[in-house]
């Protein structure tokens, strides 16, 4: 096993030093009271560059991203990140720019941000953005903020509960707890879809909204959504829309054509934004004009040709993020819409359906899918065939992914399904890739039935092995822990 | 799996056992196994007052959460320290270990438990729910 | 071009190997009502040759810190980046991988942030670090949240010498009713005792220390506020600058239970704000109660070290709707950039560049005051401060004429930061406008 960095440290090795002092180091320690000063260095390596490149590129090796291999991780949407977008986002024009800038030395920032509004208001049907939000669930922090907002400025007081389908991603109901909304589930009925009588029977005037996603995390298009949306608004409540699977829908439908409120859209999941191991990502909010002045500050505004800060909005929400929001990313999503066009974007929506209907149709016989009927851009099948028959659990399927080659799917998610695995292909994905994948799947099954152990002892052909969680949780051992060399 | 006859039990799988004016409360065999390994338990502060049905306490394990509710009225009168450091005895051994003992302020509220049948009753419908 | 690899003829056998006639049968559950019968009105995609031109030309309008210096700072200042840092952060491995869910592929990635939460400990002083939040101000916020939740109070005390912005994410943040935030005036530009002391109580969750503060001031009574704060079981919640503990004394050695903080100054370039890197590090008792990502160390079946995601009982996937925070996507990639930086710098290269940093803004400030221009306080500061101006906008606007980009105005004066970026020469250009408007 490599080692540490920590374990790498070489006292008196450096990697780095300025240019000569033009002023007087030592003046420094008069003008800082003693109290306040450190006694000790602080405990980081000292290391070489050669070896510093040398631990982080042996790391990386140990790390399987999209550019590695398939990726079908459902409800991520993991689609090929293009290389433009990285050239474009490194630019000194746009990463040498401190936020703090006169408006008039950042006249291109600006521009990009007021026209990736106009483009994602049109791709959602919205009427106006904010790009502050930096992840998706921040998003729908700020969507959650705005609805308590709308109901408060009308004097409404009561409306204290939120309502989530029973399907829902763990942020949608988290969200509403930090907002202090009590969080009611919304059953699913036999289609996989949301059941409406049990959202009629939850309606009343409490109800400060609804928040779903669509098509919904079986990959199922919620067809009575009109009806849902008119249902809530006749409630006094306001819809919610929970973007990470626009890539079913994205140039084929609009959640502000369904009758949605208020919008937030993953730019790392749907507008191919790279993941960065776990971020970051970028979650913009849309909403209709009647919420327009809710919009955390500032917007981006054009005025004849120039673009300026509006800070000038008394009802909105305040701020979520210190500055504007993540504009390296939002740079990438700006680059990856001007490439696609209108009609790149339906081609992507199409190929993202079709590629999951694709390897939908070629495992439905070896493995249970709960609503086989044609999904969107992802599916969930089940294991519980293969639970009951041998005893392997979608948690064994997925290790044994690994020793084919993948990333395994989502897995235990939605809780609503029983060793549930989630596929999402995304569109970016070759047939032969796909065959590959489902061959892999089929021979996995097949070994579920008549060689059990080998699922059950899987991951066998990676660095390591199934890890002690149960030890990493009960004794947590979080950082490094060696004594510090005190360095004066 | 174990439903000891001597005990109470909640809806939410905790047994009760009943001493003069106090209850021990634990979680139920059931409980430990659909749970899995636990790894940490949330231990209510001693002095703390709850109704009936308020949550006492959270145990975690490595994939999920369970809220282990006030089964009576009362407040806090003991915790049982070892879980600190070895939250899996309530894995190992559910009925010798107690969670909390509480002070019993209303006695009647003990009708609204479940003999041991009825708790195996409620285990059984369960398990074939799901 | 939508980086669809099928071509045409392959995309149709597709279609049809799965029963369908055309693509478009797979949205036949789509009502008429709100399907689209049109392309969206966003016009043809653009070819990559010409992309690059018009990106190249957008960004070409604006004016970057490498074109002209700049001594704007107010929570994100211009330090230099070594090229090691943006080399590791180009390995597609790294960045186009997903959160490490699965360990048993995703070793490295796990072992960095490990590394990375090691490194703010040891620079904070700190028990446990998280493995990010979104950036200073939102770590502050969910700061907050956990005091509330861990002392069961609401009051959290919020002097103005905490930065303006951050003031108002937290504020944001507030709407939810958990937290009730008290504002105190802040007394000669620091958090003074004698403001914060009366506003203790019996439901006080946390007083909040920005150390250096917003206006580049140190907060000499850290220890007496700590000591009263911890007195009434309330938290002290300090929003520290990563360079400045290059040499200042660390929070974890000034009795903080929750460190907050930006890390872009650590090898994250300014990026027109974001993104950005919110560090959260906590006194070892708050382990199971702060949000957001951590990494843990234990083994494999056959024995060997490993790293796992650990703890997530807390995170929403499992807690849901009792969670403390929905926090799910963080900074991932940002942490490796600190990871790489402070690994590149040491801990000699990072005291190096925080007394460099502070050396030349001591210098600035002699000579600003040779000019004739007041500083707006007189106390012991770190690498910023604040002179007093009449109109500072018209100074910055003179600034840009002499091709400098000035501090952040401030209502009557200026916020002057220094980085190891800056020469003498960019100061004296920067002194001499200054000087004039001082005057004018």
């Amino acid at each position: 096993m490599g080692k540490m960095i920590f374990e790498k440290s070489v006292p008196g090795a450096r990697a780095f030093s300025l240019p000569v002092s033009e002023v007087e180091p030592e003046q420094v320690f008069q003008t800082i009271p003693e109290k306040l000063l450190r006694k000790h260095l602080p405990a980081l390596p000292e290391i070489s560059e050669v070896e510093t490149i040398r631990h982080f590129t042996a790391l990386s090796r140990q790390a399987y991203g999209v550019d590695t291999g398939f990726y079908p991780l459902g409800s991520c949407t993991m689609k090929y990140n293009p290389k433009i977008n990285e050239w474009a986002a490194r630019l000194p024009g746009f990463t040498a720019l401190h936020p703090l800038q006169h408006e008039e030395t950042v006249q291109g920032a600006l521009q990009l941000m007021y026209e990736l509004d106009c483009m994602l208001r049109e791709i959602t049907g919205m009427d106006r953005m904010t790009l502050q939000p930096a992840a998706g669930a921040h998003g729908e922090l700020t969507g959650a903020m705005i609805i308590r907002a709308y109901h408060r400025e009308k004097g409404d007081h009561s409306r204290n509960i939120m309502l989530v389908p029973d399907s829902s991603h763990g942020t949608n109901p988290a969200t509403a707890n930090m907002l202090g909304f009590r969080v009611v589930e919304i059953r699913s009925n036999e289609r996989g879809l949301t059941d409406i009588q049990d959202l009629r029977d939850h309606l009343g005037p409490e109800v400060a909204g609804l928040m779903l996603t669509n098509p919904n995390t079986l990959g199922l298009f919620e067809e009575d959504i009109v009806k849902i949306a008119d249902m809530v608004h006749g409630n006094g409540g306001l819809l919610y829309y929970d973007g990470a699977n626009a890539n079913a829908i994205i140039g084929m439908a609009r959640p502000g054509d369904m009758g949605f409120d208020i919008v937030h859209l993953n730019l790392h999941k749907t507008f191919a934004t790279p993941h960065g191991s776990g971020g970051p990502g970028s979650g913009p909010v849309g909403v209709k004009a009647f919420l327009e002045e809710f919009l955390p500050v500032p917007l981006v505004e054009k005025n004849a040709d120039a673009f300026h800060l509006n800070y000038d909005r008394p009802k909105s929400i305040g701020r979520v993020h210190t500055f504007y929001g993540n504009f390296g990313v939002l740079v990438k999503a700006y680059a990856y819409l001007k490439t696609l066009g209108a009609r790149g974007i339906r081609e992507v929506c199409e190929n993202a359906v079709l590629n999951a209907n694709y390897v939908r149709q070629h495992l439905r016989d070896v493995y249970d899918i709960p609503y086989d009927r044609p999904c969107k851009h992802e599916f969930v099948l089940s294991a519980r065939r293969q639970k009951l028959e041998s005893g392997v659990t979608a948690l064994d399927i997925a290790k044994r992914i690994m020793d084919f080659g993948y990333h395994p799917p989502t897995i235990y998610f939605p809780l609503i399904i029983e060793e549930a695995m989630m596929i999402e292909p995304t569109e970016t994905e070759t047939r032969e890739q796909l065959d590959a994948f489902i061959h892999s799947m089929r021979m996995i099954a097949e070994e579920a039935k008549n060689q059990p152990d080998a699922v059950k002892r899987a991951p066998e052909c990676t660095p390591i092995r199934r890890v002690d969680e149960v030890k990493a949780a009960r004794k947590p051992v979080l950082k490094w822990d060696e004594k510090p060399e005190a360095i004066a | 799996m174990k439903v000891p006859e001597e005990l109470l039990y909640s809806k939410e799988h905790e047994w009760i056992r009943v001493e003069g004016k106090s209850v021990f409360i634990g979680i139920t065999d059931f409980a430990q196994d659909h749970l899995g390994d636990i790894v940490y338990v949330e231990m209510p502060t001693i002095g703390k007052s709850f109704h009936a049905g308020d949550v006492l306490c959270v145990v975690e394990s490595v994939k999920a959460v369970a809220d282990v509710y006030a089964p009576v009225s009362g407040s806090i009168l003991e915790v049982n320290g070892n879980l600190d450091t070895e939250p899996e005895r309530l894995n190992q051994d559910p009925y010798g270990n107690f969670v909390a003992k509480m002070s019993l302020d209303d006695v009647s509220e003990l009708a609204a438990l479940l003999s041991p049948d009825a708790y195996r009753t409620l285990c059984q419908n369960q398990e074939k729910e799901s | 071009m939508a980086y669809v690899p099928n071509p045409p003829a392959v995309i149709e056998e597709m279609v049809r190997s799965i029963g369908m006639n055309k693509v478009q049968d797979l949205f036949a559950d789509i009502p008429d009502a709100v399907r689209m019968h049109s392309d969206l009105n966003l016009g043809e995609g653009i070819p990559e040759m010409t992309l690059r031109k018009q990106l190249f030309a957008l960004a070409s309008k604006n004016m970057t810190v490498e074109q002209m210096p700049s001594f704007l700072g107010a929570g994100a200042y211009d330090h230099y980046i070594p090229a090691v840092v943006e080399h590791v952060l180009s390995r597609s491995e790294f960045y186009t991988a997903y959160t490490p869910y699965q360990p048993e592929i995703s070793q490295g990635i796990l072992q960095a942030i490990f590394e990375y939460q090691t490194m703010i400990c040891r620079l904070t002083e700190m028990e446990v670090s998280n493995a990010s939040l979104y950036d200073g101000g939102s770590a502050l916020a969910e700061a907050c949240h956990v005091a509330c939740d861990v002392t069961g109070r609401s009051r959290i005390i919020l002097p103005d010498t905490v930065h303006p912005h951050y003031c108002r994410v937290l504020q944001t943040y507030a709407m939810g009713g958990q937290m009730k935030i008290i504002r105190t005036a802040s007394r000669d530009g620091t958090a003074h005792p004698d403001a914060i002391m009366p506003l203790l109580d019996d439901d006080l969750a946390a007083v909040v220390i920005q150390h250096p503060n917003f206006f580049g001031n140190l907060e000499e009574h850290i220890d007496i506020i700590g000591e009263a704060i911890h007195k009434r079981k309330g938290l002290l919640v300090m929003v520290v600058d990563p360079v400045s503990l290059g040499i200042l004394k660390p929070p974890g050695a000034l009795g903080a239970d929750l460190v907050v903080g930006e890390g872009q100054a650590l090898g994250i370039p300014l990026s027109f704000g974001g993104p950005y890197l919110g560090f959260m590090a906590a006194a070892g008792a708050y382990m199971r109660k702060i949000p957001g990502r951590l990494v843990g160390l234990t083994q494999d079946l056959d024995g060997r070290r490993a790293f796992v995601l650990t703890l997530q009982a807390r995170e929403q996937h499992i807690r849901r709707a009792k969670a403390g925070s929905n926090i799910c996507s963080n900074q991932a990639l940002c942490t490796l950039a600190a990871a790489v930086y402070l690994t590149v710098i040491g801990p000699q290269g990072l005291k190096d560049i925080a007394t460099r940093s502070h050396a030349l803004a001591v210098y600035a400030r002699k000579q600003v005051e040779k000019a004739g221009c007041n500083p707006l306080y007189d106390r012991p500061f770190f690498r910023e401060f604040a002179i007093r101006l009449k109109d500072p906008r018209e100074a910055n606007r003179r600034l840009l004429e002499q091709k400098i980009i000035g501090g952040y105005p401030l209502d009557g004066a200026m916020l002057l930061a220094f980085t190891e970026k800056r020469t003498i020469d960019e100061i004296d250009r920067l002194v001499a406008t200054l000087g004039g408007c001082c005057h004018g």
